[in-house]
């Protein structure tokens, strides 16, 4: 720091905004790499199912496992559409 | 039984082959018998830092395929005994590496040395993934900077899954972070992430943190690991991170910037 930085605009602080992207991307990352290989295809299952009666994308579907001492629980969260009309398959 | 470590981290250009070439004679220093592997096929350049490209005859691929035996490939440092170094090889594409034929050279070299280095190429290919296989032990060379942290993380998601050691269920591969091209001065500033940053997020064992220098790029220019400079401040960083390596308890530095003279603190933005 010398004299002539006094004069220069000021840095914004940008390692604290580097460590929150990071906090972010690797906690996500982690999470992905503790599932499972098979819950992508799950999901995909899943959704095929689903999509039979309600028309639905892959992202209005997620599915996560959380493990305890000794149990796993499979969660799925499904977002159907505001008006849900049935599609009657003959 | 040696033990095997490597020095890994995902990202390129972070310092891996300079840690390779200064904790190998590090440890030779010390004592201990020390191999140093380049698994880097096609583009190798532990040769070139270590100042032994023009000795080079065989390499790691004509040992795998029985062209030529280990002690032909393996080149003497001609600075200190008990420093032995296997180059990669530079004309044959990385699936000459096998599984199988690494693991005989490791068991071989097992047999006779203390420690064998095993430095890894950048990606999460093949070569980098067999240089960490058979690993007891892992340097993990980050730079405070958000790639290489990320990819860091990554690898140690694959030590912890696609080892050896994880394979088999066995005690996991003890992992070692090692801070490289750290600028006090920076952090300071709040342009750089600081060791705690970075240990946070990783939280991992902190070996050592290596200051930014000049000497670093000398001592490749020469071909002379920096860890023989010991006037340079990662010269001495090197040191400290080879003694707690060996179970010393060396307190880190090079964490605060250096105190500058009240004229170098006025006019330091224009020599520095």
């Amino acid at each position: 720091m010398s004299i002539f930085d006094y004069f220069r605009s000021k840095n914004r602080d940008t390692a604290s905004l580097a460590k929150e992207r990071l906090q972010i991307i690797v906690a996500h990352e982690r999470s992905d790499r503790t599932q499972p290989d098979y819950l992508s295809r799950m999901q995909r299952d899943i959704v095929d199912v689903i999509r039979k009666y309600v028309a639905i994308s892959t992202q209005d579907v997620s599915v996560s496992l959380d493990q305890t001492d000794n149990c796993s629980i499979l969660e799925l969260n499904i977002t159907l559409p505001d008006f849900v009309q049935a599609q009657h398959t003959a | 039984m040696a033990k095997i470590i490597v020095i890994t981290s995902g990202k390129g250009g972070v310092g891996k082959t300079t840690t390779s070439a200064s904790f190998a004679t590090g440890l030779a220093q010390r004592g201990y018998k020390t191999v140093v592997i380049d698994f880097d096929v096609g583009l190798r350049n532990l040769d070139l830092l270590m100042n032994c490209e023009r000795r080079v005859v065989y390499d790691f691929i004509n040992v795998i395929k029985n062209e030529a035996t280990l002690n032909q490939a393996l080149i003497k440092d001609k600075r200190i005994d008990n420093l032995y170094i296997l180059p990669a090889s530079q004309t044959r594409d990385k699936d000459a590496l096998t599984k199988e034929g690494v693991e005989k050279i490791l068991q071989e070299l097992s047999a006779t040395y203390d420690y064998i280095l095993c430095d890894s190429p950048a990606g999460i290919e093949k070569g980098a993934l067999l240089a960490l296989y058979f690993a007891d032990e892992a340097i993990i060379v980050t730079n405070p900077e958000v790639s290489s942290v990320r990819d860091s993380d990554r690898i140690l998601g694959i030590l912890q899954s696609k080892s050896k050691r994880a394979e088999l269920g066995k005690e996991p591969i003890k992992e070692h972070l090692l801070l490289t091209r750290y600028a006090p001065d920076r952090v300071e500033r709040g342009e750089m992430l600081s060791v705690e940053d970075v240990r946070d997020i990783l939280s991992i064992p902190l070996l050592g943190i290596i200051p930014e220098s000049t000497s670093v790029l000398s001592a490749s220019n020469e071909g002379c690991p920096v860890i023989w400079d010991q006037s340079s401040t990662a010269g001495l960083a090197y040191k400290d991170a080879i003694n707690r390596f060996l179970g010393e308890n060396i307190e880190h530095r090079f964490i605060l910037p250096e105190k500058k003279s009240f004229l170098r603190r006025m006019f330091g933005g224009l020599s520095a």
